[in-house]
């Protein structure tokens, strides 16, 4: 099933809108039972997704696939995906730990998408934007060549049709098997969000847990307005290289987006059922001086 | 003279010291000594050449972290005059593990930015190994707004094994300094030219470290992670950084084959740290040539083609 026909049928209630069974996760998924990270909480896989994946209990966010992601964001049946195709090969032969080709192949299968991040047009509360959402599952969302060139092109279409850009992002950071091909993307990705910047154009950001490493370092800092989720950790360097190579004390809340945020670097933590309505009331303000595109 | 010896270097180390207490015997006393060391001579020099140019990755690496190898302040004292140093990044403080200065070279006024490591234990702890802060690449980043006002080209010298880990910086915003320093770098109107020295560790080195041209010395690497830290993610070994080195592609040749380098500057025998000066002598020439072609460009023309040589990385398919 092509991953844009997972945004077709939608049920409508809201509050922690329910998403789409189909939405990245199997019927029996859904008939699974989940126990929440944060408090341990069991809870049946159907009441997890009607939540939007946060614990009815303690209100921890839990990972989304970036089909649920998008679901949760977008206005029902808006969601148009571009380039779903996309993916990265193995320039480098890389075969240290698991060979990259195979955790490729049991990414795409596991999770039923081509690469880490799914990118398309959509409106969000009647704005039309570019949108785009990371998949964790998908190799730690890690960025290669493909995630790179996904997040270019997102930014260059936008640019060209005088949209907004609205990423949901979550990463572990740069690919490591794709080598300097993927230390590069940061370099790619950051240039073509310079452009849609000089072009007027807005952008919003929403970190999720974990936004770390090179996809931190590029793209995901460079919005004009950057959300997070409650309790999601931003930052560059992970706190286990931190611990081993300076032997600091980590603040309890290091690197959460509670602390970001009191240290300045983003603009607010968000719950995640008000993020959409947040991006929606972000877009009315983030409009180009000739006014924008709009979604064909 | 006390020699820092890298592992592989441990044979050559040894023909060295018997060459040095030859020396060290009166030749008129022994007559057959003058031919002797004449003859060691060639043989450490035989040696040398053949180990240097079979490096491997993780030899290179290495060699690339030599205490003596040249540094940015080092090639910016020999090839650059007039050089003022621009402190701070009027926000929290001066990075002394990051240079910007303007100066110039071979008649041409330029900004140059650089990591600048230390040469001893003491510089080191001062300037963190070369590991900027966030301050230090907000502080680059000044420099390169500077150079694009200005119209001068900027001339960056890559030696760091990545940007700063620890709590301060992270609070500070490191990625948010890194990111900003490669939306900046990325549309300068001006000749950017970057050149490998050493270490080129992650997105602290890539912060300031890409351009129209990326020139490697041949000993240098760059990499999307060291291979110490790569070891350690995906093996959880360190002491398989070896492998990791040799996996990760980041040899000058490696970064010319993937069509990200455009030229490299071979050392001489025996790396840049025997011959410092000549090595800075090259990497000059090599700089003031590439300075030189992009100099006709014009801004426009320019800045789409960086734009394009980025736009042109990546190795994808389109599927389904």
């Amino acid at each position: 099933m092509p991953v844009r026909d997972w945004f077709k049928a939608r049920d409508d209630r809201r509050r922690y809108a329910p998403v789409n069974a189909a939405q990245g996760r199997s019927e029996a998924a859904r008939g699974a039972w989940h126990k929440c990270d944060g408090c341990g909480r069991i809870m049946y896989g159907g009441e997890r997704a009607d939540n939007l994946c946060v614990c009815p209990q303690c209100e921890h966010h839990m990972a989304m696939s970036a089909g649920e992601r998008i679901a949760s964001l977008v206005d029902p049946g808006t969601f148009q995906e571009i380039d779903e195709g996309l993916t990265s090969r193995d320039p480098l032969q890389f075969t240290a730990g698991t060979p990259y080709a195979e955790k490729l192949a049991g990414a795409r299968e596991r999770t039923g998408l081509n690469e880490a991040i799914l990118v398309g047009k959509a409106t969000i509360g009647g704005a039309p934007a570019i949108v785009g959402a990371m998949d964790f599952r998908f190799i730690g969302a890690s960025m290669g060549s493909a995630v790179g060139e996904k997040v270019a092109r997102a930014f260059e279409l936008a640019t060209a049709e005088r949209l907004p850009v609205v990423l949901a992002i979550a990463s572990g950071g740069a690919r490591m098997q794709e080598g300097m091909l993927s230390l590069m993307q940061m370099a790619k990705t950051s240039a073509a969000v310079a452009r849609h910047d000089a072009a007027g154009l807005g952008y919003v950001a929403v970190l999720t847990h974990p936004t770390t490493g090179g996809v931190t370092a590029s793209f995901a800092t460079l919005a004009d307005v950057t959300l997070a989720e409650p309790g999601a950790r931003v930052g560059f360097t992970g706190p286990r290289i931190i611990e081993q190579t300076t032997s600091e004390k980590l603040p309890k809340d290091f690197q959460s987006a509670e602390s970001m945020l009191a240290h300045g670097m983003i603009d607010e933590v968000v719950s995640r059922d008000a993020i959409a309505a947040r991006v929606a009331s972000l877009l009315r303000y983030l409009v180009p001086r000739d006014g924008g595109g709009s979604v064909a | 003279m006390k020699r820092y010896v890298m592992g592989f270097e441990r044979p050559l180390a040894e023909l060295e010291s018997k060459l040095d207490s030859l020396k060290e015997l009166e030749v008129s006393e022994e007559p057959d000594l003058a031919r002797e060391i004449e003859e060691l001579t060639v043989e450490v020099d035989e040696l040398r050449g053949t180990l240097y140019s079979a490096l491997s990755p993780w030899e290179k690496v290495q060699v690339s972290r030599h205490p003596d190898r040249p540094r940015t302040q080092d090639y910016v004292a020999a090839l650059f005059t007039d050089v003022v140093e621009l402190r701070g990044d009027r926000a929290f403080r001066d990075d002394p593990a990051v240079l910007t200065a303007l100066a110039t070279v071979a008649g041409r006024r330029v900004v140059v930015l650089g990591h600048r490591k230390g040469k001893t234990a003491r510089e080191n702890a001062e300037r963190n190994f070369g590991m900027a802060h966030p301050e230090g690449l907000r502080k680059a980043r000044r420099g390169m707004r500077l150079a694009d006002k200005l119209g001068l080209p900027i001339v960056s010298f890559i030696d760091t094994p990545g940007a700063s880990p620890g709590v301060g910086a992270e609070e500070r915003g490191q990625a948010w300094a890194i990111s900003e320093c490669l939306a900046t770098l990325s549309s300068v109107r001006v000749p950017v030219v970057a050149v490998g020295i050493g270490e080129g560790g992650s997105g602290g080195a890539l912060a300031i470290g890409f351009g129209d041209r990326l020139i490697m010395l041949e000993h240098a690497y760059y990499s999307v992670i060291t291979p110490e830290s790569c070891a350690s993610i995906l093996v959880r070994e360190t002491d398989r950084a070896g492998e990791m080195a040799a996996s990760l592609a980041l040899t000058a040749q490696d970064l010319v084959d993937l069509g990200l380098a455009d030229e490299i500057v071979g050392e001489p025998r025996g790396g840049a740290h025997r011959d410092p000066e000549a090595a800075i002598g090259d990497v000059g020439r090599a700089v003031v040539s590439a300075l030189d072609a992009l100099s006709e460009r014009e801004a426009d023309a320019l800045v789409e083609e960086r734009y394009e040589r980025l736009r042109s990385i990546g190795e994808f398919t389109g599927v389904g």
